[in-house]
Order: C-alpha cells, then sequence, then structure tokens
C-alpha cells in the first residue's frame, strides 16, 4: 500500500491537470489531524459525491465531531474524485485516499457512507474500487475496512445490501460510538487469544492500525447485536412468484427480526467548527440545525416521516452555536436549517435573537421551509438587509383536490396574499416550489399550476408593475418507502413529458416567468432505487460496470448503461417504478422501521385516496407508532423535550379502528 | 483609515487555491480574527482586501502581499497574531506593517517577480546551462500562449542555473510582472524543454517600484 509521502508525491505530478485541484489536497481550517499511531480506531467518512457538495454536509459533520471528540478513534474526511481526476488516478495508480493524512482508505479500520439520495449508490460502489477494496462485502476478508451507509435513502437498505457490510438506521449521533466501541472491544478479546497474531493480518506496512483483525464474521455479528444496525447477510429473503416479497427472515440469533431506527432523544450540541473549504464550493455556509423532525405530515415526504419525533433547539443554544460558528469559520452566510421552520416553537424570538446578534456584521441570513402566511413575509425582512434573492415557498399542488391528496392544504387566497405581501414589501422574484406526478393527478391539477403561477404573478404586476418575476420549480414526485405513498405508482414518461408540455406550453409565454422541471431520466432512475429490492444490487453492479456514475449530475447520466443493465439480469424497471402495491404487500423493506408503523401510514394512504386531512400532529396525536416505540426514551425526557402532544395510552383508542394490513 | 500591508507565504496544500479563493480566504481570515475591516459603499459592499500579484495555481510562495484597510486602529503586533491564530496551516504570515493611505494601489506597484524552481528529476546540467544561455542571448523569443503571439525574451530579466547538491538542478528567473507585461515561469520552463509537471516553483521574491 502506498505510504502518504507516495501519494503526495504522485499527486503533485497530476493536480495542476485537474479541474479545480484545491479538491483534492486539504489543508482546510477546522479540519482535524490526529496522530495515526496514538489511536486505535481509524474511522473514513465518505460523501460520495463531489468535493463542492460534500463538504458542507451537516450529517458528516457532525459524526467527524463526534468520532474526533473521542480520544481513542480519528475520522478523516474523502469524497468523490471527479471524472478528470479519477482518470489520472486510474492512470497513475493512485488509491483514493483521505485528505487529512493522505493514507489509502483501504488502511482505515472502518469506512462509514452518507447515503442521503439514491443518485449517490453507483458513486459509493466506484469508490470502494477506486480504493482497492472489493466493491461486494462477500469479496471482503480480514484484511479490508468494515463498510458501513447510513443517511436517509438507507430506510430501504436492500438495493445496496450487497456492497455494505452494514446499514445504520436512523440517526448516527449515538449508534456511531455504539459500532466504534464493539469494533475495539473485539479487537482486545483477539489480541489477548491470539497475540502472534499481533500485525500478521494486516496487508502492507503503512498501516499499523490495528495489531489483530477479528475474524470479519465475528464483526459483523457484533454489529447485528446493536439496536438499529443492520447486517444485511445475516438476513434472508424469499420471494413470491410475481417477483415481490414473500418473507424476510433473520438467519442468527443476534440480528433481530425488525430493525428500528435509532433516534437521539435530546439533540446534542450542534457542530461549530465548520470545514472552511480553500476554494469556492456551492454552499459557502454555517448551518444550524433548529429543530429535528416535522409535525405537518404531509403524505408525499421522505423526511418528515423518518425523522420523528419534533425535537427542538433553545432559541439560546442556536443563537450562541450560529455566533460561535460564524466565528470560528469567517463564513458569510448562515443558514437555520429544519424541515419546517414556521412550525419551530419560538420562531419570532429566534429571529429577533439573530438579527440583534448579528446587526451590522455582513451576514446572509437565510430561514427555509416557511409557511405560506403573511408572518413569513415579517421573519425574513427583519433577516433580510437587501431584497435580492427572491422569496421562496412550497405549495407543492395548486389543486383543492390536490393539496388534500398530500395533505398540505394551502388555500389560493393564502397563496395570492402571501405572494402580494412579498411583492409589495420589496421582493422582485418569487419562487414558487410545486411537484407534479402526485397520486391521482390528472391534467387539469397540472394547469392549476401554470394558472397560479400566473394569477401569482398578475397581482405582483399590480403591485410593482413589469419588474415583478416568477420562478415556477417543478420537480416530478417519486413514491418513497416509510410513506403513506409507498403503494403508488410513479408516473410513467409519456405522462411526465405530457404534463412538463403543458406547463412549459402554458408558462414560457410570459418571460418574467422561468420555469425548471426534472427530466424524466432523473426522476425514474430515482424512483426504481428508491422502492428496489434486494434483486437490485445486481442491476446497480452492471449499471456500474457500464459506466453509472455521479447519476445526479448531467455529465455522469447513464440511463443507456441502466436500461441494459436491466436487460441483463432480466428484471424490469416498470415493476419498481409503475406498479400500484397490493394492499398486502410485503415490501422490501418491511424489516427496517423508522417508528412509524405501516398501519399508520395505510391508514393515512386511505385517507388520502377520500382526501381526508390530518392537521398538524402537535395538536393531535395520530398514534404513528413514535410514542410507544421509544417510550422508555419518552419518559426519561418529559415535557415539551418533544413536540408530541400528551397521550394518555396512545396505542389502544387507535387499535380498534385500524385497517388491517397483512405483513404489517 | 488605516492601511496595512501582509507578506505572507503561501505553501502545502494553500498551493492550490487559486487567485479569487485566496482572496475570498483572507476576508474569512480577517473576520475570524475579528479585524474591523473596512467595506466598500455600495449594494453590495466587498471588504478592502487588495493582493499585489497574482501567483499561478500550484506555485508555492514565501514572499506574497496584500493590502487591508481596517476603520480602527490596532497595534500592528496584534494584527500579525491575531490572524496567526485564525489562518488555514499553508498561510504564514511574515510582515505586517502600516503604509501611507495615500500611497498608489499595491497592483500597479509591482514591476517583476523572482522564482526558484526545484526540478525534481535528473537532467543533464550542461545541455541545460547551455539553452539557458542561448534564451539570454537570443534577441527576441517569440511564442504563442492562448492563441496570442507574443515575445517571451523581452519579459526575461534574468535567467540562471542555480548550483544544487541534490541530482536534480535548480533555476533562477527574474520576470517582468507590470500590468500587460507579465513574464511566466511556465513560459520560461517549457522554453527550456522542462516539462511542467517535472517543476516546483515557488516565488520568492516581488520588486516594486520605488
Amino acid at each position: 500500500m502506498l505510504t502518504p509521502e507516495q501519494i503526495e508525491s504522485k499527486l503533485d505530478r497530476i493536480l495542476l491537470k485537474v479541474e479545480k485541484p484545491g479538491r483534492y489536497v486539504g489543508g482546510e481550517l477546522n479540519s482535524c489531524i490526529k496522530d495515526w499511531d496514538s489511536v486505535q480506531a481509524k474511522v473514513a467518512l465518505i460523501f460520495p459525491d463531489i468535493y463542492d457538495i460534500g463538504v458542507s454536509n451537516v450529517g458528516l459533520k457532525i459524526l467527524y465531531d463526534q468520532i474526533n471528540q473521542r480520544d481513542d478513534a480519528l475520522a478523516e474526511r474523502a469524497y468523490a474524485p471527479w471524472f478528470d481526476m479519477e482518470d489520472l488516478m486510474r492512470a497513475n495508480e493512485i488509491p483514493l485516499y483521505a485528505l487529512e493524512s493522505k493514507r489509502p482508505l483501504a488502511c482505515f479500520d472502518l469506512i462509514g457512507f452518507s447515503l442521503p439520495y439514491e443518485t449517490l449508490y453507483t458513486n459509493a460502489l466506484n469508490i470502494l474500487d477506486l480504493s482497492g477494496i472489493p466493491v461486494r462485502s462477500a469479496d471482503r476478508d480480514e484484511t479490508h475496512p468494515i463498510i458501513i451507509a447510513g443517511g436517509h435513502s438507507t430506510m430501504n437498505p436492500e438495493p445496496m445490501h450487497a456492497f455494505m457490510d452494514a446499514f445504520v438506521i436512523g440517526e448516527g449521533e449515538e449508534v456511531i460510538h455504539d459500532i466504534i466501541n464493539a469494533l475495539m472491544s473485539l479487537r482486545a478479546h483477539s489480541a489477548k487469544q491470539s497475540p502472534d497474531n499481533a500485525g500478521l493480518l494486516r496487508r502492507g506496512d503503512a498501516s499499523t492500525s490495528l495489531s489483530a483483525r477479528p475474524p470479519r464474521n465475528d464483526i459483523l455479528r457484533a454489529l447485528a447485536a446493536i439496536p438499529g444496525v443492520y447486517v444485511p447477510k445475516f438476513y434472508e429473503v424469499a420471494y413470491m412468484d410475481d417477483g415481490t416479497v414473500s418473507h424476510i427472515e433473520p438467519t442468527i440469533p443476534e440480528a433481530p427480526k425488525i430493525i428500528t431506527k435509532r433516534m437521539v432523544a435530546k439533540l446534542p450540541p450542534p457542530p461549530t467548527k465548520f470545514i472552511v473549504p480553500n476554494i469556492g464550493i456551492v454552499h459557502n455556509r454555517v448551518s444550524v440545525e433548529i429543530m429535528r423532525g416535522c409535525t405537518r405530515g404531509c403524505r408525499f415526504c421522505h423526511a418528515g416521516m423518518i425523522t420523528r419525533p419534533v425535537r427542538e433547539r433553545s432559541v439560546q443554544e442556536v443563537v450562541d452555536a450560529a455566533d460561535e460558528a460564524i466565528r470560528s469559520t469567517g463564513f458569510e452566510e448562515l443558514a437555520l436549517m429544519s424541515l419546517s421552520s414556521s412550525d419551530y416553537t419560538h420562531v419570532k424570538e429566534l429571529v429577533d435573537a439573530i438579527s440583534k446578534r448579528f446587526e451590522g456584521r455582513k451576514l446572509t441570513i437565510s430561514l427555509p421551509s416557511l409557511r405560506i402566511e403573511s408572518v413569513s413575509v415579517d421573519l425574513m425582512e427583519k433577516l433580510k438587509q437587501h431584497r435580492s434573492g427572491g422569496f421562496t415557498l412550497a405549495p407543492e399542488a395548486a389543486s383543492e383536490r390536490m393539496r388534500r391528496i398530500i395533505n398540505k392544504y394551502i388555500p389560493d387566497e393564502d397563496i395570492i396574499n402571501t405572494t402580494r405581501e412579498i411583492y409589495r414589501r420589496g421582493w422582485t422574484t418569487v419562487k414558487l416550489y410545486f411537484m407534479i406526478g402526485h397520486p391521482s393527478e390528472t391534467l387539469k391539477d397540472v394547469q392549476a399550476i401554470a394558472d397560479l403561477c400566473k394569477r401569482v404573478l398578475d397581482e405582483g404586476r399590480k403591485v410593482i408593475g413589469w419588474k415583478a418575476k416568477l420562478h415556477a420549480g417543478v420537480s416530478t414526485f417519486v413514491p418513497k418507502p416509510q410513506t403513506p405513498f409507498q403503494w403508488v405508482s410513479c408516473d410513467t414518461r409519456e405522462n411526465i413529458l405530457e404534463k412538463q408540455a403543458l406547463l412549459k406550453r402554458e408558462l414560457f409565454k410570459d418571460k418574467n416567468i422561468k420555469l425548471s422541471w426534472t427530466k424524466p431520466d432523473d426522476t425514474l432512475l430515482e424512483a426504481w432505487l428508491s422502492r428496489g429490492d434486494r434483486k437490485l444490487a445486481e442491476v446497480i453492479y452492471s449499471a456500474w460496470k457500464n459506466g453509472a456514475k455521479f447519476d445526479a449530475w448531467d455529465e455522469g447520466r447513464k440511463h443507456e448503461a441502466w436500461i441494459p443493465a436491466f436487460a441483463e439480469h432480466g428484471l424490469d424497471p416498470a415493476f419498481y417504478t409503475h406498479r400500484q402495491r397490493r394492499t398486502d404487500e410485503v415490501f422490501p423493506w418491511e424489516h427496517i422501521t423508522a417508528a412509524v408503523r405501516k398501519n399508520f401510514l395505510f391508514q393515512d394512504f386511505r385517507m388520502s385516496l377520500e382526501g381526508q386531512i390530518r392537521v398538524d400532529c402537535r395538536l393531535n396525536c395520530f398514534a404513528c407508532g413514535i410514542l410507544p416505540t421509544f417510550a422508555n426514551l419518552r419518559r426519561e425526557n418529559p415535557g415539551d423535550a418533544w413536540k408530541c402532544p400528551d397521550v394518555k395510552s396512545p396505542n389502544k383508542s387507535v387499535v380498534s379502528e385500524q385497517l388491517t394490513v397483512v405483513g404489517g | 483609515m488605516l492601511r496595512i500591508r501582509i507578506t505572507f507565504a503561501k505553501q502545502g496544500a494553500l498551493r492550490y487555491t487559486g487567485h479569487l479563493d485566496l482572496h475570498k480566504l483572507w476576508e474569512r481570515a480577517a473576520r475570524r480574527a475579528d479585524l474591523p475591516l473596512a467595506y466598500s459603499q455600495g449594494f453590495h459592499p466587498q471588504p478592502k482586501i487588495s493582493l499585489a500579484s497574482a501567483l499561478p495555481l500550484g506555485f508555492s510562495s514565501c514572499c506574497e502581499v496584500l493590502d487591508l484597510r481596517l476603520n480602527e486602529e490596532m497595534p500592528l503586533d496584534e494584527i500579525g497574531t491575531r490572524l496567526k491564530d485564525n489562518l488555514p496551516g499553508g498561510i504564514q504570515v511574515l510582515n505586517v506593517e502600516s503604509v501611507d493611505e495615500r500611497a498608489p494601489a499595491l497592483q500597479t506597484q509591482v514591476v517583476s517577480a523572482e522564482y526558484q524552481v526545484n526540478l525534481t528529476e535528473a537532467v543533464d546540467r550542461s545541455d541545460l546551462k547551455r539553452k539557458v544561455n542561448e534564451i539570454m542571448s537570443a534577441e527576441s523569443l517569440p511564442r504563442e500562449r492562448r492563441g496570442k503571439k507574443y515575445d517571451l525574451r523581452p519579459l526575461i530579466e534574468e535567467l540562471a542555473l542555480t548550483p544544487s547538491e541534490e541530482r536534480g538542478a535548480k533555476v533562477f528567473m527574474r520576470l517582468t510582472a507590470r500590468e500587460g507585461a507579465t513574464g511566466r515561469p511556465e513560459e520560461v520552463l517549457d522554453a527550456l524543454g522542462i516539462p511542467a509537471d517535472t517543476a516546483r516553483v515557488e516565488r520568492t521574491r516581488l520588486l516594486f517600484s520605488s
């Protein structure tokens, strides 16, 4: 294995030949370089997209801090090299390395991938391959690191089951320590058992990491016993004749039948020492998470369903963390992150405190995901020194019927009144986000989007004249696992194209309306991966072999790599995308739960078919399953730490009216 | 207003940070150091920081210079200390001094720059010496860069092989660095037949007028 010095000298000869070489050299302020030999557990954290996107990811930053705060462990980072760099690395036999120590990833004990979205899957395979690590879990042995993954997309880990040794389901702050501790105690045990094994199992001399590596299978068994950790090799899946899942069974006693997500009862202090890149990246900013989870219950929303319960940070904690982070980074932008800022209990106090604390400091402050109401305009007005950049709102649907179906009910009048107020207060651009492809949507519902956009702009013109602009961002809905819409079919390419053609026809006429949309190929790729089963692993592998990578990028989209991959394995993408699931279908992710019961999701799905809405569950508990699952944690954290209303016996009242779901 | 001139080294990973990004880096460092940076007027106020001369990507330097303007008085050594604690590893402050506010803009004062080039591969020293002499005795050196024809020779003020104990060689050059007449070390290396990926270039001195 190459030493850091060898890698650096090879890099020196190629870096000036690639675009933005600063992506590949590390050296950023607030990165953490520890003495390799004085810690026991070495972890490489990987965001499998380009540096420019990955470096600002908050999830990995949290884990980076959690691990580096330990004396006995270190965490370093790596990202996916861009096409030009990958070619040169392969040509010069440079393995993928961590930015801090420049050591090959294969030297680490544990490699953790963040997989927030499905279009990163092929990049994860490519990164393993670039690191000289066998891509398939089954081909790895004691000389290789343990490969794990977490992030929102792993709420259905099955398509990637063949490549990861283990998945973390849910929030990572606590479980990462459980995993490291398990590795270290097994190693200590193993060293005691066979002292002469020391060092023999390691490949190469650059890695002095493990004195003795316990058998890989023992490590995986130990990981399988940790709550929230899923080790796919210890589960067997049986299928029905129609290709759907019949049942999923664990094969060892340590592996639980159902893997329930991990959830931290109280959000730990937010990270403040953000990595400050030495080159321009996409988001040069400090992000402070003000709240986790969402009580709105929009039925299309994956994040809203899997990050329950809602936990808020105090205004004081947010303001202090923001201040410290701005001081430690010098960034010019601060983002106050959550799924729904308006629902943060003390949002007015927060905005007051933030604007007071940062007054005159030349800082851009963003507060995304505001509700469509005039209060939001007041909030933004306090935060913005000038009104450039537009004001963003997300109605998601434009007809009353559609809004009831998706459970995001906002009357047209609220939208008109709010946007009029936005134009009146000095913003010239309003950005409206919609989705097409919601269940049972017709062209009439899509026409309503165009009509609403025109009405909003007309109203804007009455206030500020021809300066008024509108940006309609219309993405395409992808049904996600663990949501009420996990049963529905995704729109076909023809459907999507027809709906997009309508929008273009209607909205291109006005030069002050900008329309953006998602390409159908991108949507379908995300759709088949989202609700895929284990059989898709072979398709992912073949697609990657066919050259698929950077699937979310225009440069990398290779539909021609994916379609032959499906054909090669005799699978039909439509089985995953355009099939309405049976009500009694056993899903490929049946053994994984975000603690929101399948019965609850099904009931919510049925309500959507009838156009029934559910109000904010801060007001009324609908017994989604969070409270009984985490009853002990709730008892230890009483009061308003969680925004779930107090319920005497959350389950009983609902059980009687539950709709029966086989396999639920 | 206080005009401060900082001399700094740019090394290691920071060699791959370009001119605009370096500007941003100093802006953030000054903010972290809580220096009372002066900003321009207007809709998008910009901090008043100006770098003397762009350093090509990949080169290290021990002589970069910038001016920044502060709204309040502050002892020079405190500015230096505060910056030191707030810069990434590859940037090192070498000197902090105060300059007359009315002095001309820094960029217009640079006249030439000196470079020390380390060759990482073994070379035929006598052959290289011959090429150096040829260049220095030539009347003109017509070249083309990005489709534009120009004469490299008048941009070279000095070019010499320096004694080196290692198997590689060292080349010293002083090139003009005036606006519209900037000699580029990689062009000189190319004229010497040295491949760019076997040369480590360091800027060692910026020469100013007056």
